[in-house]
C-alpha cells in the first residue's frame, strides 16, 4: 500500500511550488469526478511508494465552495496518512485559520512555515517552538520558491504517516463552547469514536446540511443538537457558525501573539509600493489597457500568431500533407485510405497542433500575470463593469483573446474561480468575432453592402451585446445561482514570477488541451471528412455530391424562416464547424469556383443573385454566434469538464444564433412590407421573452438561504 | 450605525459586528473580519467599487454592498 499524503492550503502559499518540488515531473493533473475543480496528483521524487495529492487552494472547509466541498470530501472520507499544511509565514493569522480545521481531522499533519526568508527579511521573528507546541504538531521552515525544506518536510510526514500520531492542539474554545462540543460528540453514536469526531461535532454545532446529510441522524438526536445549539447562540448573541469563526480566531490571535514578533507594524513593503502605482485611481486603467494590448500583441497579433500560422499554413499545408502523401502514393495506398489519411487524420491533427503555439505563447503571458498576482487587481479594477452582466472581472481576457481566436479564448476562462461565472465566460466567450470570422464578415459586406463601413463594427457589436444579455440572462437560472460566493478576495503580494512555476503552469495547460481538447477535434475532423467525402453508397465524390450534402440538403429548411433555406448556405454552415473560414471556401466550391480569395470575391456575383441583403446579414449573424469550430468545442469540452454542460453551450449558443438571426430577418421583413404570420409573429414573441428574461428581477438570496437544522 | 462601506480611505476602524446570513457572510468571516478586528481601508477601486482594505496585515478586496454587512464603531 503507498503512503498517501495531502498537500493543503491557502491559494498563494506557495503550495503550487512545493507540489512542483516534491513530485517533479511525475504529476498527474485531471478534474475531480464530476466537477471542473483541478485535481492533481503525484509520486514522491525519490520515493516511488509516496502519493501527493495536491487539494485546491482554500481558505476553510466550510460548505459553500465547491474547492473546500472537494477538499473535505478526500480529507475525512478517504482519510490521507497524513496532511502536509502549508502556511505563509508572512500572513500568518489568516492562514493559521485553514490549520486550525485541518488538526480536527485527526489525521497527522506536519506544517511547513513556508515563504519564511519573506518573514526574515521583514526582521521579523517567528519562535518555531512555541508555534509548534502550541498548535500540537510539527512545525518545519521552508522557502519553496529557493527549494529549502521541502524535503524535510515530506520527511517528516512520512514518518508521521507511519506512526498515525494525531495532532493534539494547545490552544481551547471558550468553555461554554468547548462543553457543548464535548456535549455533541457523546451525544452522536456515530462520531463518538470517529478518528474526525471533533471536525464533526463543530460541523454538526455550524449545522454544516452537508455534514448532516452524510450522517443521517435521527430525528430526536437533530433535535437535541438543536437544543444544545440555541442554547449557546443565545448565550453569546450570534449564530454558531459565526461563534466557530470567532473563537478559532480569538485562538489564533494568542497563538501568534506568543509565537511571532514583528519588528515594525506599518511600513509599506515594496509590494505596496508596486501597488500604489499599478491600482491607483488615475493611472489602473490606461496601464491595464497596456499590459492587456501587450498580452494580445504578443500571443495574437505577433509571436503566437506567426508560430500558429506557421503550423498551419506551412508544416500542415506545405510540408507534411504533401510528404506523407507522396509516399502513400509510393507505396501504392488505395485512394480513399490516402484521403483518409492525408484530409482526416492528418488535417485533425493539424487542426489539435495548429492551435498549440498560440496557446503555449498566451499561457506562458497568462502564467505570469497570474504568478506575479497582477490578475488579481485584474478582477479588482474590471468587477464593477463586469458584475453588471453577471460576468466576473477575469472574463475580460478570454473576451479579448477571443477576438484573435476563441479556443485560447475559452481556455484562458481557467483563471476565473467561481464555477457559474466560470461556466458562462466559456459559453459566451466565443460570441466574439474571432479571425477565423472576418473572411465571412468579408465575404457578406463586400458581396452584399459594397464593402460598407458598418458591417464589421455591427459584427463586433452584436458579438459583445451577446455577451451582455447572455451574462445577464444565464444568471437568472438555476444552474448559474447554485454558488454565492460572494466577491472577497485576496490581494496577494507582487512577486517576481518564478520562470519554473510559469514554465509548468504553461506547459500543463498545453498537455491539458492536446489530450483532452484534441480526442474531440480529432473524431470530429475524421468523421466530418468521411461525410464530406462520401456518398450513400460509400464511394468517393466531390463535396457538393457527399453525404454532408445531401444532410445539408435535408436541413436547409430549418433555416428558410433566418432567409436562407436553400443547400449551399446550410452546407457551408455545416462546413464552418471545421474552420469558420471554410464557410468562405465551401461557397467557392459549390458555386464552383476553382480558388476563393479570403474575401470570396469570386462568388460575389452568384451571391449576389441568390441573396437578399437582409438574408445574407441573418446568415453573417448566425454565422458568427452559433456553435464555434471543433477547435473551439474541444476547447469547451476541456473546461466545462463534462459532456452535459458542453452540449448546453453548444445547444445555448446555437438556439441564440437562430433566435437573433430569425428576430432580424423578420423585423426586417416587417419593415419592408412582407409580414409572415407565423414567423413574423414568432420573432415578436421571442423579442418579448429577451426583454421579459432581461428584466425579470433576481432574488438576490436564492440559493444563499439556509434552512434551520430542525423546524 | 455606521457600515465598512462608509468609511473613508486611510481610516483604520474596528469591527463591531456581522450582520446578514449564510455564505457571503461565512466568507468574509473565514477572511478574518471578525468582532474586534481592525480594518484599515487602503483604497477605492478605479471605478469606485470594489474596496481594498489591509486585514490581519494582508490586503483584502470587497466590494461596497458586501462592507456595509459590516459594522464598525
Amino acid at each position: 500500500m503507498p503512503i498517501k499524503i495531502a498537500l493543503a492550503g491557502n491559494p498563494n502559499s506557495g503550495k503550487t511550488t512545493m507540489f512542483n518540488h516534491l513530485t517533479g515531473s511525475t504529476q498527474y493533473v485531471g478534474n475531480w469526478p464530476g466537477v471542473t475543480v483541478e485535481k492533481k496528483e503525484g509520486r514522491l521524487k525519490g520515493d516511488k511508494d509516496v502519493i501527493i495529492q495536491d487539494l485546491p487552494g482554500i481558505y476553510s472547509l466550510s460548505p459553500y465552495t465547491l474547492e473546500e466541498v472537494v477538499s473535505r470530501n478526500y480529507l475525512v472520507n478517504e482519510m490521507p496518512d497524513a496532511i502536509i499544511n502549508i502556511v505563509d509565514a508572512s500572513n500568518i493569522e489568516r492562514n493559521l485559520y485553514l490549520t486550525t480545521q485541518l488538526l480536527e481531522i485527526g489525521v497527522p499533519v506536519v506544517i511547513a512555515l513556508n515563504m519564511i526568508d519573506v518573514v526574515r527579511k521583514n526582521g521579523d521573528v517567528i519562535d518555531i517552538k512555541k508555534l509548534s507546541e502550541a498548535l500540537g504538531c510539527e512545525v518545519v521552515e521552508t522557502a519553496a520558491v529557493k527549494g529549502t525544506g521541502s524535503k524535510e518536510v515530506a520527511a517528516k510526514a512520512v514518518v508521521l504517516a507511519s506512526k498515525g500520531t494525531k495532532p493534539s492542539p494547545r490552544y481551547k474554545f471558550s468553555d461554554t463552547v468547548e462543553a457543548a462540543l464535548t456535549e455533541i460528540e457523546n451525544l452522536v453514536d456515530s462520531i463518538s469514536n470517529h478518528r474526525s469526531r471533533r471536525f464533526f461535532a463543530v460541523k454538526l454545532f455550524e449545522r454544516d446540511e452537508k455534514i448532516l446529510e452524510q450522517l443521517k441522524l435521527d430525528e430526536n438526536t437533530i433535535n437535541r443538537i438543536e437544543e444544545i445549539i440555541s442554547k449557546v447562540e443565545n448565550e453569546l448573541d450570534d449564530d454558531s457558525e459565526s461563534i466557530i469563526t470567532n473563537e478559532r480566531y480569538t485562538c489564533i490571535s494568542q497563538v501568534v501573539e506568543k509565537s511571532v514578533h514583528k519588528k515594525n507594524k506599518s511600513r509599506l513593503t515594496t509590494s505596496d509600493k508596486i501597488d500604489l502605482v499599478l491600482t491607483n485611481r488615475w493611472l489602473a486603467l490606461p496601464i491595464f489597457a497596456a499590459i492587456m494590448f501587450l498580452v494580445y500583441y504578443i500571443s495574437i497579433t505577433t509571436v503566437g500568431g506567426w508560430a500558429t500560422d506557421w503550423v498551419n499554413d506551412v508544416l500542415f499545408g506545405e510540408i507534411i500533407p504533401p510528404a506523407v502523401e507522396g509516399f502513400l502514393v509510393s507505396v501504392g495506398c488505395a485512394d480513399w485510405l490516402i484521403s483518409l489519411i492525408v484530409d482526416g487524420i492528418v488535417g485533425g491533427v493539424g487542426a489539435v497542433l495548429g492551435f498549440l503555439p498560440q496557446m503555449i505563447v498566451l499561457f506562458f503571458c497568462l502564467s505570469i500575470l497570474e504568478d506575479c498576482g497582477y490578475m488579481a487587481r485584474i478582477a479588482f479594477i474590471m468587477d464593477r463593469i463586469f458584475r453588471k452582466f453577471g460576468l466576473s472581472g477575469k472574463s475580460f481576457i478570454p473576451m479579448l483573446v477571443a477576438t484573435g481566436c476563441g479556443v485560447p479564448g475559452v481556455m484562458a476562462s481557467r483563471t476565473i474561480e467561481n464555477e457559474s461565472d466560470r461556466r458562462i465566460t466559456i459559453m459566451t466567450t466565443t460570441f466574439m468575432p474571432c479571425s477565423a470570422k472576418l473572411p465571412i464578415i468579408a465575404l457578406i459586406a463586400g458581396a452584399m453592402f459594397r464593402d460598407s463601413a458598418w458591417v464589421a463594427p455591427s459584427a463586433y457589436f452584436v458579438g459583445i451585446a451577446a455577451i451582455i444579455v447572455s451574462g445577464i440572462i444565464l444568471k437568472k437560472f438555476k444552474g448559474f445561482i447554485g454558488d454565492p460566493a460572494p466577491f472577497v478576495m485576496e490581494l496577494p503580494k507582487y512577486h517576481l514570477p518564478s520562470p519554473k512555476t510559469v514554465s509548468i503552469h504553461m506547459f500543463d495547460r498545453a498537455k491539458s488541451f492536446v489530450k483532452k481538447a484534441g480526442t474531440v477535434i480529432l473524431l470530429a475532423c475524421v468523421g466530418v471528412w468521411f461525410l464530406s467525402s462520401f456518398n450513400w453508397t460509400l464511394t468517393m465524390v466531390d463535396a457538393e455530391n457527399s453525404i454532408l450534402a445531401s444532410l445539408g440538403k435535408i436541413i436547409a429548411p430549418i433555416f428558410a424562416p433566418l432567409g436562407w433555406g436553400d443547400w449551399k448556405s446550410a452546407v457551408s454552415t455545416l462546413n464552418g464547424l471545421i474552420a469558420k473560414e471554410n464557410v468562405v471556401g465551401t461557397f467557392g466550391v459549390l458555386y464552383g469556383v476553382e480558388e476563393v480569395s479570403e474575401n470570396g470575391a469570386e462568388v460575389w456575383a452568384a451571391l449576389q443573385a441568390s441573396y437578399t441583403q437582409l438574408a445574407a446579414y441573418s446568415f453573417l449573424i448566425f454565422n458568427l454566434l452559433c456553435a464555434p469550430c471543433f477547435a473551439a468545442i474541444g476547447a469547451i469540452r476541456r473546461e466545462m469538464g463534462n459532456a452535459k454542460w458542453t452540449l448546453i453551450a453548444l445547444g445555448y449558443q446555437t438556439g441564440l444564433a437562430y433566435a437573433v438571426s430569425l428576430i432580424i430577418y423578420q423585423f426586417g421583413m416587417m419593415f419592408t412590407g412582407n409580414f409572415s404570420v407565423i414567423f413574423g409573429t414568432l420573432a415578436i414573441i421571442l423579442v418579448a421573452a429577451f426583454v421579459y428574461l432581461l428584466f425579470k428581477p433576481v432574488n438576490k438570496h436564492e440559493g444563499l438561504t439556509r434552512k434551520a437544522m430542525a423546524s | 450605525m455606521r457600515t465598512l462601506r462608509a468609511v473613508n480611505c486611510g481610516e483604520t476602524v474596528k469591527v463591531v459586528k456581522l450582520h446578514g446570513e449564510g455564505a457571503v457572510k461565512r466568507r468574509i468571516m473565514d477572511m478574518g473580519i471578525t468582532k474586534g478586528t481592525e480594518i484599515y481601508v487602503r483604497k477605492v477601486a478605479p471605478l469606485g467599487d470594489p474596496i481594498e482594505v489591509n486585514v490581519r496585515n494582508y490586503e483584502l478586496t470587497i466590494r461596497k454592498d458586501d462592507a456595509q454587512m459590516i459594522e464598525v464603531e
